[in-house]
């Protein structure tokens, strides 16, 4: 077993409504209010593989604040997203490249 | 075919003044300096900065016009030995160059030079509609056609020049960054090379390789015409995970489209803006608004891939689109190289050999014909009703 | 053609945080009908970001901005305030600004749906904002790893801890402010590693107490953190992050000896730097500022910059901070306002107060310099390792090695010949460290090697879903 990263609720999320989004074809709940970085690091760990460099290419965004643009995924529908600035909306289909479960 | 054209050499290596560090110059610096004779290269800003260093980057010899092809199908073989030569390969890549017509009107000029081609001995051949979407599925349908070379292909802008500038001050030339020319006029022993800061260059041979710029620098002639500046515009997308070969251009020139092997789509088209005094180029905002709106309708695929970057460069034309390159007559030893209207990287390493075997031996194996910079003269005085 | 009677005045705002928001209303109390740009769908910047509404149940604005809860509340209620009587433009995203021939200024902008189009206007107040302030180490690109400032925002906008036993690292106010306010809301801090020596800070005492009720505040988190028991280690860097089959190993060294971390989330930063590109491509000047260590882009007292018709506010002009930036977004409007002939009388009395503030700021500043100095050694000793541009994965090695072989003569030819800088980010996160390294490789002072020229879009811009006509 694997250190796998993630993002804590100070509070929880039960109490916002959730949100029906699939993620590489898998059905997965989101909640209200999440950006698509804060959903996907706690589900999944990461976000995408990027393109180049060592070690496990694996990211999960940076700066939060849209200066990095580490944080880029695709919506099945071709559109290019940044994950730290856009909200889950219900019905989003993403398309990561990661192998399930990131780790 | 051999041209001879008259040169007094003073010294059995002559002593070389080349002004300009696009690639052209470069590469004649590194030709020339690598034969042993002393070569001064003035460059106005860095090596490549204008146009060879910016541009984008395609290596190729198909649907080139005649009168370029010997040259361009010389230029290659340098190309493709360039680790060899230069110690640096440049990520040359030959995947092959596709030209495209959109509708059916434009197979006519792909089939009338496809002969041209295959005369020269260049491995081309035409794609019907049907080929094209078996071959490349990934192109938008409704395309008549296109016409495709084998061995043409890419490589990286920036690393060229410099990589021929750095080869040859290893060669032993030196090379001047940050130093514009100011003038150059003929001395009692040669030619007298001026930069700006001051101080002289004294040269037996020089080479006017400054592109866009060719006549800004004040010599004691005239020349027969000034390249009429432009400013291309390229753009360059985020890595995409398809694989989009080979090189593609329209026959229409309306984009111009390679990926890199780290997965970019560099494309260009459309023109940007250049400054009042003429040095400096910027994006202009009609080819954002079209070109890549032409990208996406020809390879629909891409959908909304994100522009991470667009840039310009300068370079100059001439009215027959064809470069001048040659000695002019009445001008020992001065030479010009220079025009290439949008299409001269492939041929620059090709042009700097010619021009270090014209200047060493006073002939080269091409015909340099089509590019004789008194062509324009001619032409003035034939239209003008002239003296002769 | 200029501004007449007939036509009014012009101005747009580039960004909506508190100098953005304090030079539209200022503008509006004048009589004018500024247009406002928010990249951002809320208003605020990332100081006084508001989180999404489903999440402002939960939150108080004493949560979420603490002692400055006040200051946020008033911006809010500013907004909300003016919202109608200005032309305001969220989720929209500037990525290049041009000059006209007429010497008006040309936005060119991209909307939430990835429509592009421009917008002309007769002056531009640029006001977007600052950034963290990035040295890499290896390791800093691994999921979990974090900016000072993306902890940050996580935790603000998003009611999330980036981890439960975070190690801080770095140096700056912001370090102790992230990690006080980490520990306030529940999370246990692992560790913070502060780069700035003891006595770096002692003897910029006398320049904090311009600010002392700020600096007192920042001396009162480092001794909450402590009575905690919580590590402080001063004048220690992170020299590594390794991950563990249970979290991250941050390794540290420096004055307190040698040691390694564990936490299950990392956050960096030395500070912050400004987001200066839209000025620099209008042809700003800019200069290099040695306190700041930093190149900025050149204005007077009130924010005016090089070129005529553009103004700087808040961080993106200097980094000083957030209290600055409402002084300054004001001083900025008042600016556009006597150039335009169209200030009353008693706003030069304003003025005057305002610029007396914003003395007193910059002298904290340069207490905030002295006592957080940027390590630039620390550049010149990172492993050959170390990613230094995370999009295109180029290493110092890379940059070092590129360095002797090419002798590049500026910090662009680097980025031409190694391809650091050329990602999404643009040389954002790595700009500086390339400057940095190419300065020691070439044995030149940083000032003598240029920064990265900003290049066009000043973000990643979709290719557009649809073109629209424009007006002119």
């Amino acid at each position: 077993m694997s250190f796998r990263p993630t993002c804590h609720p100070v509070q929880g999320t039960d109490q916002r409504s959730p949100l029906n989004v699939i993620v590489d074809g898998t059905a997965m709940v989101a909640r209200a209010g999440d950006t698509i970085l804060s959903f996907l690091l706690r589900e999944r760990g990461a976000l995408r593989k990027t393109e180049f460099g060592d070690g496990s290419r694996l990211r999960a965004g940076f700066c939060a604040m849209g200066a990095c643009q580490d944080c880029w995924v695709s919506l099945s529908d071709g559109r290019r997203v940044r994950a730290c600035s856009t909200l889950v909306e219900q019905g989003m289909h993403f398309v990561t490249g990661l192998d399930n479960g990131a780790h | 075919m051999s041209n001879v054209y008259p040169i007094s050499v003073l010294r059995s290596k002559p002593r070389i003044c080349i002004v300009g560090g696009g690639i052209v110059g470069s590469a004649a610096a590194f030709f020339l300096a690598a034969a042993g004779c002393p070569v001064t290269l003035l460059e106005r800003d860095t090596i490549g900065s204008k146009a060879s260093g910016v541009n984008f980057g395609g290596v190729r010899r198909h649907a080139r016009h005649p009168g370029e092809l010997p040259l361009s199908i010389k230029s290659h073989r340098i190309w493709v030995k360039l680790e060899e030569l230069i110690g640096h390969d440049c990520d040359l890549e030959t995947p092959g160059h596709l030209k495209l017509a959109l509708g059916e009107e434009e197979m006519a000029p792909l089939e009338a030079w496809l002969p041209v081609g295959r005369e020269h001995g260049l491995d081309a051949r035409l794609l019907s509609a049907r080929e094209l979407a078996e071959l490349y599925p990934w192109l938008a349908p409704g395309l008549a056609g296109a016409s495709y070379c084998a061995g043409d292909g890419f490589a990286n802008p920036r690393l060229v020049a410099p990589g021929f500038a750095r080869a040859a001050r290893e060669a032993g030339a030196l090379i001047r960054e940050g130093c514009p020319v100011s003038a150059i006029e003929k001395g009692l022993c040669g030619w007298v090379v001026r930069p700006e800061e001051g101080g002289e260059v004294v040269a037996d041979i020089v080479i006017n390789a400054t592109g866009a710029w060719a006549t800004t620098i004040r010599m004691d002639f005239s020349a027969p015409v000034s390249p009429a500046p432009a400013a291309p515009q390229m753009f360059v997308t985020e890595p995409m995970p398809m694989r989009i070969m080979p090189v593609l251009g329209l026959v229409s020139g309306d984009i111009y489209l390679r990926q890199s092997v780290r997965g970019n789509i560099i494309f260009g088209g459309g023109r940007g803006k250049i400054s009042a005094d003429g040095w400096r180029s910027s994006p202009g905002e009609t080819p954002f608004r079209e070109v890549p709106a032409i990208m996406r309708r020809l390879i629909p695929d891409l959908g909304q891939a994100l522009i991470i970057r667009s840039w310009t460069g300068i370079e100059g034309h001439t009215p027959d689109g064809l470069p001048v390159i040659g000695a002019c007559p009445d001008q020992d030893g001065l030479f010009q190289a220079w025009g290439f209207s949008g299409h001269g990287f492939q041929m620059g390493p090709g042009v700097g050999q010619c021009l270090s075997e014209l200047v060493l031996t006073g002939k080269t194996d091409i015909d340099l014909s089509a590019f004789d910079p008194t062509r324009f003269a001619h032409a003035a005085a034939r239209t003008g009703g002239g003296i002769h | 053609m200029a501004h007449t009677e007939t036509r009014p005045l012009c101005v747009a705002i580039v960004g909506a945080g508190p100098a953005g928001l304090r030079a539209a209303s200022t503008l509006v109390k004048a009589g004018l009908r500024p247009i406002l740009i928010n990249e951002a769908p809320e208003p605020g910047g990332q100081i006084y970001r508001r989180p999404p509404k489903a999440l402002l149940l939960f939150r108080s604005a004493k949560d979420l901005y603490g002692a400055d809860s006040h200051r946020a509340s008033a911006l809010d209620s500013a907004f909300d305030d003016m919202k109608e009587r200005i032309d305001y433009r969220p989720s929209t995203s500037v990525w290049n600004a041009t000059r006209r021939n007429d010497g008006r200024v040309r936005l060119h902008l991209c909307d939430a749906s990835g429509e592009v189009d421009t917008l002309d206007c007769d002056k531009v107040v640029l006001a977007t904002g600052a950034m963290d302030r990035i040295v890499p180490l290896p390791g800093w690109t691994e999921p979990g790893v974090w900016s000072l400032g993306g902890a940050q925002v996580m935790l603000k906008a998003q009611a999330q801890f980036v981890g439960r036993n975070p190690v801080f690292a770095g140096s700056g106010p912001l370090l102790y402010l992230v990690a006080w306010q980490y520990m306030k809301a529940g999370a246990t801090p692992a560790a913070v590693i502060d780069a700035s020596t003891f006595s770096a800070k002692l003897r910029a005492v006398p320049a904090m107490l311009a600010r002392s009720a700020v600096a007192f505040r920042g001396l009162r988190m480092a001794v909450a953190l402590r009575r905690r028991g919580i590590l402080v280690l001063e004048g220690c860097h992170a020299e590594r992050i390794d991950t563990t089959p249970t979290g991250f190993l941050v390794s540290w060294a420096g004055e307190q000896g040698s040691g390694d971390i564990s936490g299950d989330a990392v956050a960096i930063g030395h500070g912050l730097k400004p987001e200066q590109q839209l000025a620099e491509l209008l042809g700003c000047r800019l200069h290099f500022d040695p306190g700041a260590g930093q190149w900025l882009v050149e204005t007077d007292r009130d924010g005016r910059a090089s070129v005529p018709g553009v103004y700087l506010a808040g961080d993106m002009a200097m980094i000083r901070g957030a209290h600055a930036a409402e002084t300054a977004g004001e001083l900025s409007a008042l600016a556009v306002l006597a150039d335009a002939g169209l200030a009353p009388a008693y706003d030069g009395v304003r003025r005057i107060r305002l610029r007396r503030s914003m003395k007193r700021q910059d002298l904290f500043r340069k207490g905030l310099e002295a006592a957080f100095p940027f390590p630039s050694n620390r550049i010149e000793n990172l492993p050959d390792e170390t990613t230094v541009c995370r999009c295109e994965g180029v290493t110092a090695g890379d940059l070092r090695k590129a360095v002797a072989h090419w002798q590049p003569a500026d910090v662009n030819r680097l980025k031409a010949m190694t391809r650091c800088g050329m990602g999404r980010c643009q040389s954002r996160l790595c700009g500086e460290t390339a400057a940095a390294l190419l300065a020691a490789g070439s044995g030149r002072d940083r000032s003598e090697v240029g920064f990265v020229r900003s290049q066009i879009p000043v973000k990643p811009l979709p290719i557009p879903a649809r073109e629209r006509e424009t007006q002119r």
